[in-house]
């Protein structure tokens, strides 16, 4: 704001070259393909406290749950549930952590990553940027779903080794009790636990679609978030109506806990294909209506 | 013996409420029915339902039997008959306890199938006549082979020849019982379908589970030869008080005495023999005071007992059982097949979750009856199956479900084992434990209480100084145990203590969690009587065969054998003993463990499976056909307009039941020009600047971008740089990331962007490192002027630049753009403000609610055409003496104005004419009509 030379500019702006004849009318080096890697905007997302926050959530987890078990007193004598098994062994431990952040705070930390994509972008008025750039609308979507998923993916990892190193170091390396009291070694036991995390990815698709959804028609990015963990609240309370009976079938969220069948000796599969088809459903039905409305949206925020 | 409507065995019970107990069951079978109707009709699968009408109609025959087929009974029957007849058929005998009406829904099923199905209430039963023989040849089964003989001569039936119907006999319990025994006695039946049926009655009621010679292990489910074990007394006192009872009859009003001889059975015998025959009371009483059988009671068993026929079985049989019954158990099931297979007949088995005292077979065990039938009495008006071969299937109990309850798990194998060549497979597990002292309370009181049905496992015996325990270490690998597992245990008596020479023992087996919760394997104790015991201490070795069971012991679990010596249901030596109790042989205890794989049921999620797929497969699809789509979607360019950086022709831009937002818009911008369009706020300048961008999408009409056409994400667009109204930047970033990660998100070449002469024009430091959000408005502007210049685009779009710049600033940014145009590259701005454009642009374009009211240079704009206007002392005067001009336009007064219009006259000609004629002029100046018009809106807006 100081500046009032009358030469404004210490340097010449090169003449424009005539760009060469390009067939789709671009600049030199513009491939739309190219636009937004993903490790660029995983950059541009990392860089955020929002981001951080959430991630720092989820590694903190364990800690509070080891803080909690430590605390309190273990005077229970079951173990029918997890909870009640979680201080058995490293490998409970996890399976805990993994259970106790299976209904809210994986929801609310995908819900964050893909319903701050569009609308986060929106609401810093940088949006119409990135469109302008031109980045294609389809693939801005997708390259930040992309990340998104990336991050929620890292996210998850994150959570669950640190909640095995935790629980490795803090209760050992003692095999897995299984719902039915059957043990499991440790790859057994891992691989399990890999197998928990691989069906929430798969069936938290429909949260990411739905905030994706929701992303693209809000321009609030916290409204966006928050609408969709409210819609996971609603399907959880109607799922606790039993006279619903097989409709419940129908809610996204009724399967979100079906990964405990790995834990089992005797997995019903059925349920884990169920989750992952309703998964799979929900993400694909709402991110078509997000990639419906984003590419037939008048960019004005 | 099925019990229809269990009645405890005490006096005390007042729960027995057979009518409401009837019509609840009514009410939920019809229930049932309605909701498989609905499910059948909802999934279109099976055939339409007026196919199967079936009706039915009531007969009462009457047959003549005993000794000498003097004693005439009235049975009474339904049949169902299919649409259309004559059928197959298939007669239906109900269980101990029941009556015909037992079998109605299995019936009906079986109708609809296509069979003309027959029950009957036995004799002793229901509204059937005579008294309870236990199945006797001359009583029950005489009865059966002359409702046979009825059965043939109904129109209804196929039949084989003369007085020989197309027919097979399913049975229930006591019913099934029947099965076999009418088979083995009567050619006529084509094929049976024995549900949890015995084989060997005193077995059954007698059982012993200690063998002196080796059982042979070649079947999964063989139980030890011996016979006149430990009377199963609770069993036994449960099925003569079903006898004296009878169903219907509420037991209080049983009569103890002689006094209530008006209700009780039309009988001279006492009336604590209720319904049965003479003799089998004779034998129960006997049973039931002394605890062991005489040889007559014996040979009645053994007469009412199908192992007396089965040496003549060569029928197709389809074997049912349950796998949880503790009165007739998996090895009733193995005799009859080892007995019926050695005969020649077709033996298949199936055993299912229940039995007598807990589920019933369900509607899988009655469809694969049904299959049955329908295979092996072949008739044309039946629906063909495949042949169900001679399989063998059990079920196990798997865990519980995400769903809640746990799924029954079918497991199949190619044949039943042991039957012909392939053994059962067995798993030795090595038990540890050294013998045990157990003694034998006085009075034989019992503390364990398996094998009655309304015992609590919880409470099984853990008496001290009763109960031998052997264990064996934790299993590594999860076990599936189907079938009788076996032990060999040595008994010895202890010199100097009590011992009758012979002890009754009961073993039970249990699977035991990691946290000591246990769970017995199969249902019920293995009694075991073992004699002979030398008084010097010597021990006798037997074999045991525990009960049978299906279950799957997960590793970690281990088991655990117990001898105990009393069980409350069955009757204990009175007289005290004690005995040692030790493992011998292998010291193992042998697990059955039939190879077999899981089938159906819901283990295989094939909905959605094929679901997934099937998406997978559409989300494919939808990718291909759009970047087919895309490859033919991309128009062609306009050549001549390849150097024009922006055209637009007739844009409109509507918003439904809004006001037009841009209408009919045709603007040009030229290599060099700078364009400013001019409006007021609401003219809608920013939505053709953001048509131009493709954020909005044209209602009509047409961009082109060096001659390409412009639609939302066009290449086209990579050649322009833009700024919407407000800067939008990532707050958390400093302005130099800010822009490096802008230009990384358009993909092109670092080296392309010039980040120092961008910044340097936005005249912000390069090196700073604050964070955009603690920038001021100004700087935020420029330095998003300064983001839709990096890599110096050749149509810059700039909406409002100069808003929040203080004149210095705005004075820098109009050279800036005016040296940026003079590298041939062109620049489209938009400003309310006149002056805006005046000093910066040399094209204006005017707009005015969204409609172009003026465009040409800004000299052309300003000038007017040849229009001026003079501030005058008389205007009238004035106005008259120009209009005497040739040529001259349009001349109006307005106050001490005078606008003209002087056509081809320059100004200095008017001004001497009015000079002449003595005007007084004060000012001369052209007439900025366009301003006029455009500051009194922008005026308006203002206020």
């Amino acid at each position: 704001m100081r500046e009032s030379r009358t030469d404004p500019l210490s340097f010449e702006i090169p003449t424009s070259t005539s760009t060469p004849d390009r067939s789709d009318g671009s600049a030199p080096g513009y491939r739309a393909n190219r636009t937004l890697p993903v490790r660029v905007e995983l950059r541009r997302q990392f860089t955020r406290r929002r981001t951080r926050l959430g991630l720092g959530c989820l590694a903190v987890l364990p800690l509070l749950l080891l803080l909690a078990f430590e605390l309190g007193g273990d005077d229970h004598d079951s173990h029918h549930t997890l909870a009640d098994t979680a201080t058995f062994g490293g490998m409970n431990f996890a399976a805990f952590t993994l259970f106790a952040a299976t209904n809210f705070l994986l929801v609310v930390i995908v819900a964050l990553f893909f319903g701050d994509t569009v609308a986060g972008e929106a609401s810093w008025s940088s949006l119409r940027y990135l469109l302008a750039a031109p980045i294609p609308r389809t693939r801005l979507l997708r390259q930040k779903a992309l990340a998104a998923a990336v991050l929620s993916c890292f996210g998850l990892a994150l959570m669950v080794l640190m909640a095995l190193g935790t629980g490795l170091l803090w209760y050992g390396g003692d095999p897995l009790l299984g719902s039915t009291d059957e043990v499991l070694g440790l790859s057994a036991g891992l691989l399990r636990l890999g197998g928990g995390c691989l069906f929430l990815t798969l069936h938290l698709m429909w949260i990411a679609g739905l905030a994706l959804w929701l992303s693209v028609s809000i321009d609030a990015p916290l409204g966006a978030v928050g609408s969709a963990v409210l819609v996971s609240i609603l399907s959880q309370i109607l799922d606790e109506i039993s006279a619903l009976g097989p409709l419940r079938m129908l809610l996204p969220t009724h399967y979100s806990t079906a990964w405990t069948e790995l834990l089992g000796d005797e997995v019903d599969w059925t349920a884990l294909a169920n989750g992952v088809f309703s998964g799979l459903v929900y993400g694909t039905l709402f991110t078509a209506l997000a990639l419906h409305h984003f590419r037939r949206k008048d960019i004005t925020g | 013996m099925r019990l229809a409507a269990p009645t405890s065995p005490t006096v005390r019970s007042v729960r027995s409420l057979p009518p409401v107990r009837r019509s609840f069951l009514l009410i939920s079978l019809t229930l049932v029915t309605l909701v498989v109707a609905g499910a059948l009709m909802w999934s279109g699968e099976e055939e339409p339902a007026p196919t199967k009408q079936v009706t039915s109609r009531q007969v009462r025959i009457d047959v003549l039997d005993g000794p000498a087929e003097q004693h005439r009974v009235q049975i009474d029957l339904t049949m169902y008959a299919p649409a259309r007849t004559p059928a197959p058929a298939v007669v239906l005998a109900h269980g101990f306890g029941g009556d015909k009406t037992s079998l109605t829904g299995p019936a009906r099923n079986l109708a609809e199938r296509g069979f003309t199905v027959l029950t009957y209430s036995a004799r002793g039963f229901g509204n059937s006549t005579g008294k309870i023989a236990l199945n006797s040849p001359e009583y029950e089964v005489t009865d059966a082979r002359q409702i046979l003989d009825w059965l043939a001569r109904q129109p209804e039936v196929v039949t084989d020849g003369e007085n020989d119907p197309l027919v097979g006999v399913a049975g229930v319990s006591y019913g099934g019982a029947l099965s076999l025994l009418l088979a083995g006695s009567d050619p006529r039946v084509d094929a049976i379908a024995p549900v949890m049926a015995y084989n060997d009655l005193s077995r059954a009621l007698l059982p012993d589970a200690a063998s002196a010679e080796p059982i042979p292990s070649d079947t999964p489910a063989r139980g030890a030869a011996e016979s006149a074990g430990v009377f199963k007394k609770s069993w036994a006192a449960r099925l003569f008080a079903t006898g004296t009872g009878g169903p219907g009859t509420d037991e209080r009003s049983r009569p103890d005495s002689e006094g209530d001889m008006a209700r009780g059975p039309r009988s001279e015998q006492p009336v604590t023999c209720g319904n049965f025959t003479s003799e089998v009371c004779a034998a129960y009483t006997e049973l039931a005071e002394s605890g062991s059988a005489s040889r007559r009671t014996l040979d009645l068993l053994a007469a009412a007992s199908p192992r007396s026929v089965t040496d003549d079985i060569d029928i197709p049989t389809l074997l049912v059982q349950g796998q949880q019954d503790p009165l007739f158990g998996l090895s009733q099931a193995d005799a009859n097949a080892r007995q019926i297979a050695a005969a020649g007949g077709k033996v298949k088995m199936i055993w299912f979750a229940g039995g007598n005292d807990s589920a019933a077979p369900g509607a899988a065990s009655w469809r694969a009856i049904g299959d049955w039938f329908a295979h092996h009495l072949p008739d044309s008006d039946i629906p063909p199956v495949p042949d169900p071969g001679t399989g063998f299937s059990y079920q196990v109990r798997g865990e519980t479900r995400h769903e809640g309850g746990s799924p029954l798990h079918t497991m199949v194998a190619p044949s039943y084992p042991g039957l012909s060549g392939e053994r059962a497979e067995r798993r030795a597990l090595p038990l540890y434990g050294s013998p045990e002292q157990v003694i034998n309370p006085p009075g034989g009181t019992a503390s364990a209480t398996a094998a009655l049905p309304e015992a609590a496992p919880e409470s099984v015996g853990s008496t001290a100084g009763q109960t031998a325990v052997f264990r064996t270490r934790p299993l590594e690998k999860q076990l599936l145990v189907s079938g009788l597992p076996q032990t060999r245990l040595s008994v010895a008596s202890v010199p100097g203590q009590p011992s009758s020479g012979s002890a009754v023992l009961f073993a039970e087996l249990y699977d035991v969690g990691p946290d000591g919760q246990r769970e017995p394997i199969g249902g019920g104790s293995a009694p075991m009587r073992v004699t002979d015991l030398p008084a010097d201490g010597r021990s006798v070795q037997v074999d045991v065969a525990l009960p049978g069971a299906v279950r799957s012991v997960e590793a970690g679990h281990h088991l655990e054998l117990t001898v105990t010596t009393t069980d409350r249901a069955y009757a204990s030596p009175k007289n005290p003993a004690v005995h040692v109790v030790g493992l011998a042989g292998q010291r193992t205890i042998s697990l059955p463990s039939v190879r077999s794989r899981m089938i159906g049921e819901g283990t295989v999620p094939t909905v959605a499976l094929s679901g997934t797929s099937v998406l997978l497969l559409l989300i494919l699809l939808s990718w291909a056909i759009a970047a087919l789509l895309r490859r033919h979607g991309a128009t062609a360019a306009d050549p001549d307009l390849a150097d024009t950086p922006l055209v637009t022709s007739d844009l409109v831009k509507a918003y439904p039941g809004k006001l037009t937002a841009v209408d009919e818009l045709s603007l040009r911008v030229e290599g060099g020009q700078i364009v400013g369009l001019l409006g007021p706020n609401g003219a809608g300048k920013t939505t053709v600047l953001r048509m131009v961008l493709g954020l909005l999408r044209p209602t009509s009409g047409e961009i082109r971008v060096f001659g390409h056409r412009v639609s939302p994400g066009a290449p086209a667009l990579s050649r322009t740089g833009s700024f919407v109204e407000t800067p939008g930047f990532l707050p958390h970033l400093s302005a130099l990331e800010n822009l490096e990660s802008y230009w990384a998100a358009t993909g092109r070449p670092t080296s392309h962007a010039r980040f120092e002469e961008v910044l340097e024009i936005a005249g912000i430091d390069s090196s700073a490192q604050r964070r955009v959000g603690t920038y001021g408005q100004g700087m935020k502007q420029r330095l998003g002027i300064a983001q839709a210049m990096l890599g110096l685009p050749d149509l810059l779009v700039l909406d409002e630049p100069t808003n929040g710049l203080d004149p210095p600033q705005i004075h820098r940014m109009r050279e800036i753009l005016r040296r940026y145009a003079a590298t041939g590259r062109s620049v489209l701005l938009s400003s309310h403000l006149l002056s805006e454009i005046e000093q910066t642009c040399d094209h204006v374009v005017v707009m005015r609610e969204g409609r172009l009211v003026a465009s040409g240079t800004v000299s052309e704009i300003i000038a007017g055409n040849g229009e001026y206007t003079f501030r005058v002392d008389r205007p009238e005067q004035a106005a008259r003496t120009l209009r005497l001009l040739e040529g001259i336009g349009e001349v109006e007064c307005d106050g001490e104005r005078l606008h003209a219009d002087l056509g081809v006259h320059p100004p200095a000609v008017a001004v001497n004419v009015l000079v002449d004629a003595g005007v007084l002029i004060h000012q001369v100046v052209p007439r900025r009509r366009l301003e006029d018009a455009f500051l009194e809106l922008v005026g308006e807006e203002r206020h």
